[in-house]
Formats: C-alpha cells, sequence, structure tokens
C-alpha cells in the first residue's frame, strides 16, 4: 500500500520518535467553576502518528484539543511540542493547525486566498507564495477552483479546502475537530480515505477527534478513548477492539455481549466467572479480581457451535446488514445477546431455541 | 447531554474570552464620549430648570410658571395633542399598507418599501418644502382647484398643513415598524380560524390583528415619541395654534437665552418620552422593540386583558356589518382590489411630494408657479454661485463625513465589545448608546449648547461634528450590532490558529466580513448629520451654517426657487450615497 517514497519519508521520523515525543501534553486539566472539563491527563504522541481522540460529546475530547491548539487556556499542566513549551504561546504563534468541524473557511476570500492566508501570516513571499498553494490546491485534487468562494462549493470540496488550507503550511502537529461531522455518510467514508492519504504523504502528526468509533478504528495508528473528562484507554485499535479494559471501552467500540459476576477458582485453579447466566469459563490468563465483567463479542459466538461455555435462548430478530447477519437470542427477562451468523449458514428461525457457545479465551475479562 | 453541552459551550465562552481582541472596555471610548457630551450636558440642564437665576437655589418655579401661563400650558397641550394625532393617523393609514406588504412576495415587496422609505431618505427640510408648494394658496393643489373654477382652500398654516407634513414624515417609521412582525404571523392561522368557524372580519380581528399588536405598539410609540421633539413642520406648515414645544424651547434659548425655563420646558419632553416609554415597557417590554418577543406579550393582566377582546369582538361585528353591505354594493372583484388601489394611493402621497420639487427647480419664473412656467438652470446659477450656499454646502459635507467616520469608528468598537462580552453590564451599556434616540434632539441639543457655550465649542466645526456625532451613534451602533450578531466568531478562531495576531485578524477577517454593517452605520450616521438642524441651528451660532441651517433660515424669510434647486441637489447626493452604499455592501462573490 505505502508507495516507497512514503514510507521512505515516515520510518526514519517513527524511528526517532522513542527520543521526543512531537507532543507531549502532561498534567494538563481544565476546570470551568464546579465542573472539570479534563482530569490531569498525560499524553504522549510520537512524530507522525495519527491519534484519534474518541469519546462521548462531553468526555473532554475538544477540551484537550482546544488547548492543545491554544484556544483554551489550561487550568494546570504543560503542553510540549518538540520538547518545546507551549503552554502559555498565544495562538497565532504556535505551529499548530486546526480543521474545524464547520470548516471555517473565509467566505469572503477565494479557495486560493483562503489557503495562502496562513502562509501570508508567516510572511512568505510572494512567488513562493503562489507555488505552495498550487501544490496545495492538486495534493486534494481542487487545482480547477482556485479561483471560486467557499460558497460555490460543496461539503466535500469544502473539506478539502480546509484540509489544503491546514497542510500547506506544515504545521508541527495537525488537530482536526470532528471534520468529517457534516457530511453524508458515502462522503464521509471517501474523505477518510482522502485523509489518510495526505496522512501517508505528508508524514504530518494529526491528532484527530470523532466520536464515531468506526473512523476511529478505520483511521488511528492509536486511539486515545476518553470518557467523563479523562483518557478511559490508549492503544491500538486492535487492541482497543481486543483487549478493552473497561465495560465502558467494550461498549463503545464494537457491539459487546456482556456479563457480570463474580470471579472463582474450579478444582484445577482455572478461573471461572458465575453470573445469573451460568458459569463461564475465562481465559487463563485473567488477571486475579473478584468480580468482573466478560465481554464476548459477535463474531466470537456461535449458534450450535463448538465452545467451552454455553447459554440457551430464544431467537428473537435477525438483523440483514449486507456484509452479515446478526441473530438477537433473548435469555429470558429483558437480556438479550448479539450473535454474528457464520457465513453460509442459514438463520435460525424466529422463536427457535438455540444453544450459543464461544471458547474460554475469546472472552475479555474487564473491570 | 446537558452536562455535555454545558461542558462544550464554556469551552468556547473560554476560547472566545482568551480571544477576543480587547474585552469590554472597547466600548470605553463610546462610553466617555456619551458620558461627557449627552449624559452631562442632559442632566445639567434639568438640574437649571429647577434652579433659581440669581441665587441657584432649588425652586420649582419655572414649572410652576408653565403651567400657570396660559400661553405655555396651551403649547404643551398642543404638543401632546399634535404628537399623539400623527402617532394615531400613522398607524391608521400606515396598518393597512404594512398589512398589504406583509403578504407580497419578497421580491415586489422589497420594491414596494423602497418607495415607503423615500419621505424616511429625503430631508426634513425638503419634505417640509415640498409641502408648502404643494399647500400654499398658489400652491399645486389650490392652483388646480382654481383652474377647475374652486375657491382656494386654506391648506397651509393650520392644523392640516401640520398633520399632512407628520404624518408623511412618520408614516414610513410606522410601517417599518409593524412590518416585521406581520411578516412573521403565520397567516394560516387566520385559515385555521375560519375553518373553526370564525366570520373573517372575527379571524382578523381577533387573531391576525391581535397577533399583530406588538408592532402597532412598538410603532405608536417610536412615532409618538419623535413626534414631540418636533418643530420644522410645525414652524412652517402649522399657524400659531399649532406651535409646539420644541419652537417654545428654541425661542426661549435664542431669543431670551432664559436656560432654566428652557430646560424646564425640555424636562416635560424628555419626561413625556419616557413615562410613554415607561408604559410601553410595561405593557410590552422593550426587548419587543427589536422583534424579540417577549414573555408578557401572551400572558396579559386578567380584566385589562378581557376588556381588550370584548373591543376587538365589538370591532369585528361592526366592521362585519360595514362590511357586508359595502361588498354587496362593490361586488367581490371591487372589493379584492380595494387594498391594492388603496396602498397604491398611499405610495403616492409618500412618494409625490419629493418629486414635486424637480420641476420647480427648473423653473423659469422667480415664483414657485406649478406647473412651471418655463425650465432652465437659472437656480442651480443663483445656488452655485452663492458663496453662502456653497460655503454651506461644503461645511455640511465635511461635517457630515466627519461624523460618520467618528460615529461608525466608535459604534462599531462599542458594537464589538458588547458582541463578545457576557458582562451582566452588557444591557445597560446597550441601553445606553440608545439613548439618544429616545431623548428629544432638541433637549440633546439645548445641553451641548450650554456645554459648548463654556468650553468655546460654539460656532466651530467641532462642536457640529460631536453633536451630530451624538444623534447618530445611536444608528450607527444598531446597523452594526445587527450585523455583528450573525457574524461567526470561529472564523477569528480560524484565523488565530493560521497566524493572525488580533489586529491582522480583525483587519482581515472581522472587518471585511461585517462591512456591511460598517457601510449601513457609515451611511446612517452620514446621512442623520446631512439632514440635521437642531444642533445645528444652536451650535453653528450663525457662522458656521450648515446647508439645513441654510434652508431653514431661508424658508423661514422667504420661499424661493432657489430652496427647489437646492433640495434636488440634497435629494440627488443622498440618492448617489445610498446608491453607493448598496454597491459597497454588496458581497465580493
Amino acid at each position: 500500500m505505502l508507495s516507497p517514497l512514503a514510507q521512505a519519508r515516515t520510518a526514519p521520523v517513527q524511528a526517532g520518535a522513542a527520543a521526543t515525543p512531537k507532543l507531549l501534553v502532561d498534567g494538563l486539566t481544565k476546570r470551568y467553576g464546579a465542573i472539570t472539563a479534563l482530569e490531569p491527563t498525560r499524553l504522549e504522541v510520537p512524530a507522525g502518528e495519527f491519534l484519534t481522540l474518541l469519546g462521548p460529546s462531553g468526555s473532554g475530547k475538544t477540551t484537550l484539543l482546544q488547548m492543545i491548539c491554544g484556544l483554551v487556556e489550561p487550568s494546570g499542566g504543560r503542553i510540549l511540542i518538540d520538547g518545546q513549551d507551549e503552554t502559555r504561546t498565544p495562538v497565532h504563534k504556535r505551529d499548530i493547525g486546526l480543521v474545524f468541524q464547520h470548516y471555517a473557511l473565509f467566505p469572503h476570500l477565494t479557495v486560493a486566498e483562503n489557503i495562502g492566508f496562513p502562509l501570508r501570516m508567516r510572511g512568505v513571499a510572494p512567488a513562493d507564495l503562489t507555488r505552495r498553494v498550487t501544490e496545495a490546491l492538486e495534493m486534494v485534487h481542487l487545482g480547477h477552483l482556485a479561483g471560486r468562494f467557499p460558497k460555490e462549493l460543496s461539503g466535500g470540496q469544502q473539506q478539502r479546502v480546509a484540509l489544503a488550507r491546514c497542510f500547506v503550511y506544515q504545521p508541527s502537529v495537525i488537530l482536526m475537530d470532528e471534520p468529517l461531522g457534516a457530511l453524508d455518510k458515502k462522503l464521509r467514508e471517501h474523505m477518510q480515505y482522502e485523509i489518510k492519504r495526505l496522512h501517508r504523504e505528508t508524514g504530518a502528526t494529526i491528532i484527530y477527534v470523532t466520536h464515531d468509533q468506526e473512523e476511529a478504528l478505520a483511521m488511528s495508528d492509536r486511539i486515545c478513548l476518553m470518557n467523563h473528562a479523562r483518557i478511559e484507554q490508549l492503544g491500538t485499535p486492535h487492541d482497543i477492539y481486543a483487549r478493552p479494559k473497561t465495560a465502558f471501552a467494550a461498549d463503545f467500540i464494537g457491539v459487546s455481549n456482556i456479563f457480570r459476576g463474580q470471579v472463582r477458582r474450579d478444582g484445577s485453579g482455572a478461573p471461572m466467572l458465575v453470573t445469573g447466566n451460568g458459569s463461564f469459563r475465562l481465559s487463563a490468563d485473567t488477571p486475579d479480581r473478584p468480580d468482573g465483567t466478560l465481554v464476548v463479542r459477535p463474531e466470537q459466538l456461535d449458534i450450535d457451535g463448538d465452545g467451552d461455555n454455553e447459554v440457551r435462548g430464544e431467537v428473537v430478530d435477525t438483523v440483514y446488514a449486507g456484509s452479515e447477519t446478526r441473530v438477537l437470542v433473548s435469555l429470558g427477562g429483558e437480556e438479550t445477546i448479539t450473535v454474528r451468523l457464520r457465513r453460509g449458514t442459514a438463520p435460525p428461525r424466529l422463536g427457535e431455541v438455540v444453544a450459543v457457545r464461544w471458547r474460554a479465551d475469546a472472552g475479555v475479562l474487564v473491570s | 447531554m446537558s452536562a455535555a453541552t454545558l461542558n462544550h459551550d464554556g469551552a468556547f465562552a473560554a476560547a472566545r474570552r482568551r480571544l477576543r481582541f480587547g474585552p469590554l472596555w472597547l466600548a470605553a471610548p463610546g462610553l466617555a464620549f456619551l458620558a461627557i457630551f449627552f449624559l452631562f450636558p442632559v442632566l445639567r440642564l434639568l438640574g437649571l430648570s429647577v434652579q433659581d437665576l440669581e441665587t441657584s437655589a432649588w425652586t420649582g418655579d419655572h414649572y410652576a410658571r408653565i403651567v400657570a401661563t396660559d400661553v405655555y400650558f396651551r403649547v404643551l397641550m398642543s404638543t401632546f395633542r399634535i404628537a399623539g394625532l400623527t402617532a394615531l393617523l400613522s398607524l391608521l393609514f400606515g396598518y393597512p399598507l404594512a398589512y398589504w406588504l406583509a403578504q407580497l412576495p419578497e421580491r415586489q415587496r422589497g420594491l414596494a418599501i423602497l418607495a415607503v422609505m423615500v419621505p424616511f431618505w429625503t430631508s426634513y427640510l425638503v419634505k417640509t418644502f415640498a409641502w408648502m408648494v404643494i399647500l400654499g394658496r398658489t400652491g399645486v393643489i389650490n392652483q388646480i382647484l382654481s383652474g377647475t373654477g374652486m375657491s382656494p382652500l386654506p391648506l397651509l398654516h393650520n392644523e392640516f398643513g401640520v398633520m399632512a407634513g407628520m404624518v408623511h414624515a412618520m408614516l414610513p417609521l410606522a410601517v417599518l415598524t409593524m412590518l416585521p412582525v406581520m411578516t412573521t404571523i403565520d397567516r394560516r392561522l387566520v385559515q385555521a380560524a375560519e375553518t373553526l368557524g370564525a366570520p373573517p372580519a372575527n379571524a382578523f380581528w381577533l387573531v391576525y390583528f391581535q397577533l399583530s399588536l406588538p408592532g402597532v405598539a412598538a410603532a405608536g410609540l417610536l412615532t409618538f415619541i419623535s413626534s414631540l421633539g418636533f418643530f420644522i413642520v410645525p414652524a412652517l406648515l402649522g399657524g400659531p395654534q399649532q406651535t409646539m414645544l420644541a419652537q417654545l424651547i428654541i425661542t426661549q434659548i435664542q431669543e431670551m437665552l432664559n436656560w432654566a425655563f428652557a430646560g424646564a420646558l425640555a424636562t416635560f419632553m424628555l419626561v413625556a418620552a419616557l413615562v410613554t416609554c415607561w408604559v410601553y415597557d410595561r405593557l410590552f417590554g422593550l426587548s419587543s422593540l427589536s422583534g424579540e418577543t417577549s414573555g408578557r406579550t401572551g400572558g396579559g393582566q386578567g380584566h385589562l386583558r378581557s376588556a381588550g377582546m370584548k373591543i376587538l369582538s365589538a370591532l369585528a361585528k361592526a366592521s362585519s356589518a360595514l362590511g357586508g353591505p359595502v361588498g354587496r354594493a362593490l361586488g367581490p372583484k371591487m372589493m379584492d382590489r380595494l387594498l391594492p388601489l388603496y396602498s397604491a394611493l398611499v405610495i403616492v402621497f409618500l412618494v409625490a411630494p419629493a418629486l414635486v420639487v424637480v420641476p420647480i427647480a427648473f423653473t423659469t419664473s422667480p415664483f414657485l408657479d406649478f406647473p412651471p412656467p418655463g425650465y432652465g438652470l437659472e437656480w442651480f446659477r443663483v445656488y452655485f454661485n452663492s458663496d453662502l450656499w456653497v460655503s454651506a454646502t461644503i461645511r455640511s459635507f465635511a461635517v457630515a463625513f466627519a461624523t460618520a467616520v467618528l460615529a461608525t469608528l466608535v459604534a462599531g468598537l462599542a458594537a464589538l465589545a458588547l458582541a463578545r462580552s457576557s458582562s451582566r453590564w452588557r444591557g445597560a451599556i446597550f441601553a445606553f448608546f440608545l439613548a439618544p434616540m429616545i431623548v428629544p434632539r432638541i433637549v440633546i441639543a439645548v445641553g451641548l449648547f450650554y456645554l459648548f457655550a463654556q468650553i468655546g465649542l460654539v460656532a466651530t466645526d467641532l462642536g457640529l461634528i460631536i453633536g451630530h456625532t451624538v444623534l447618530a451613534l445611536p444608528f450607527a451602533f444598531v446597523a452594526i450590532s445587527a450585523v455583528v450578531k450573525g457574524h461567526d466568531w470561529r472564523l477569528d478562531q480560524a484565523a488565530a490558529t493560521l497566524g493572525a495576531n488580533r489586529f491582522r485578524t480583525l483587519m482581515l477577517v472581522t472587518v471585511p466580513l461585517i462591512r456591511g454593517g460598517l457601510v449601513a452605520a457609515f451611511l446612517f450616521a452620514f446621512i442623520t448629520s446631512f439632514d440635521e438642524l437642531t444642533v445645528a441651528i444652536f451650535v453653528s451660532g450663525g457662522v458656521k451654517t450648515t446647508l439645513p441651517k441654510q434652508m431653514w433660515d431661508d424658508m423661514i424669510l422667504q420661499l424661493n426657487p432657489t430652496l427647489a434647486a437646492v433640495s434636488v441637489v440634497v435629494f440627488a447626493i443622498v440618492m448617489a450615497l445610498l446608491l453607493m452604499a448598496e454597491w459597497l455592501r454588496r458581497p465580493a462573490r
């Protein structure tokens, strides 16, 4: 996938990342009177990384982003870019790019003038400015629209102009605040590829805010999952999906089936979880804890298949979603679990009682 | 979720607090200016009114004299009578016109509003001159009458002349105040009332009219307050019976230099204006003036409300009783045309006077004959060869330009400061900037004259500029505030993240985007000054004559066709400015 050029550019950058992180957020916190918008937070971002701040609204991700770019003053803590303390640097002197949620293109300037704006602010010579604006326009495939005004562009085109305006001056860190939030689903997916491509081609360090978990999984090198004004879990998309640390993490990313219960050891010392739906074997490497929540993903469940654990229930619904079919099984009362139907299997009939099984090492016990 | 939005909004509010290029004290120049040249002089004038001339001791003598002296008391009464009648007639004539405008398609409405606005943009002196030409003993109407063999009617220097001039001047204000309220009324509500069994008259009076009442009340308030301070129209179109308070104040100052008595008269006018505002605020809430719906409108006090409903029902009954036979007599087709026909007539009434002046400016006769016996440029030649007229014109231009620059700058800073402030002083400061619009001009002018006399600003251009800026500030402030309200401050944040400091953000992003408001403010201020007479009468000191002052002096002495030529030039200048502003305001895209 990577072009040789892009590989050459990203590889050394990542090698050097271990020394000084591109961005270091150290004990950063924000309070508004009695409300804490962000608990003291530490976050290291190596150069060239695509990091996503993911979380529900009010989780503190936008506050963190706005403090990094200087639009919000922190109540405490430090922000270091390339090892330099930038906590008190005014917005316009910080070497940071911000892509706004609603683009914030200047309506009175043309596309080219919008993109040239940051260069003008940096005193770039006119000839150089024109060349770089042209390059930036080519990069987002909008060379033919240089003379248009933002109002004359579609939403997707405006988004590209906003991206070009940010990439054109090669800021140390690029922040994106839900940049695709205003686009429809199809266009959003397309723009995800575009942003990934720009990231690859430029090797920029990008911090991306979203509340869309699919977007986060698809785009990020690492995801910083946030909840209740603090970091819930930080890791690669696969990490967070496969090894969630909390019930919130499991529930927020992907679809999860959750069983709460007490941890016991059987005669051989293997861990078990005793729940209202029965006792389940846990994976052998489960850390010691008195109780917890067992998380099992729909694709790890099997109807009438093999497995160490089993629950029985009545099929209440099947949902066809094109690439997969999901089956809802009621365990009695309010409780239902979601099972992804194995390819090539005929869906069970509604009302049929089925046995749902999974292997002990497929589940993850979280707090 | 609520915690989430709070959190987010909090973040943005903090961002604004940090980003804005100067806190609330951006309003400081404007506040200081108004404190020195508006609040202080007006308060001192009020203070003078309760001081004894010799001993400076506290006294109520001046007030007692007004009430006790028959002449003064009659002037007081006729002032309220004329202002009240003007407000009433403006509402009566204006309501159907506004109703008609409200249901026009947007494009046609825009054009019709331009026509309605003509008197609004025409100088008071030009308007009044036009009415003198139309209503005079040998004026347009009487010449037409004598041409058809009828005897001339006394139309000028009486109540009729004053009402024609005042209603003509106030109708646009009444219509433009009622219109926004009417356009927001959902006409389907009237249909709903009819499907629920209400006859058309009931549907109108009990639904539409009631919903339009806040607009009617606001229009009544503004026309009444504005009318209180009139002196040009009653002085030139009225007789002794129509003398108004402002004329009395001018005489007291100019001929007797009786500050204390003038102060007492001014107090009466100011108190009348404030009491009217207070009553309005009690009934409707002042915030509804700016088109915002207040919670108070709907609620209403129990018996007052039910009494009002009874009146409206009676009106509905009366109008359907009247409407039935009239409708049968005229036929449905004619009934449908009644409103457009009426509206056309009112628009002619509004536009025609300004046009009548034009042929007279080109007359060859030394008199105001209509139609002119021949056409030439004689009177323009007189105008441009007269040092008096030319220097007055140049001074008016210079003063208006300086006023416009000053007012736009000061009001712009204040509007920016207030738009981004969440201070609890915000409302009070906002009201203070609008106050010179509520306080009658004559009160401000006399107060300023007293101040200027002491600090040597009488008969100076600077004095004129300061006085005009006080009067123009509210208009400039409203014009800019309206635009700033809709400004997207995220663009300023974007500029900052892209590397622009506060000053460059202001100059490259904020100012270009609120340009429309700035141009409008400049224009309002320019025209306010260009057409201003009240301050000029006192402050020009007979030396630094402005164009309106020169016209006023001429009109009092002797009507002549030069005035028509001047009127045409003034009218042309204002129209050119309007067109230029429209062109400047048009966004680049």
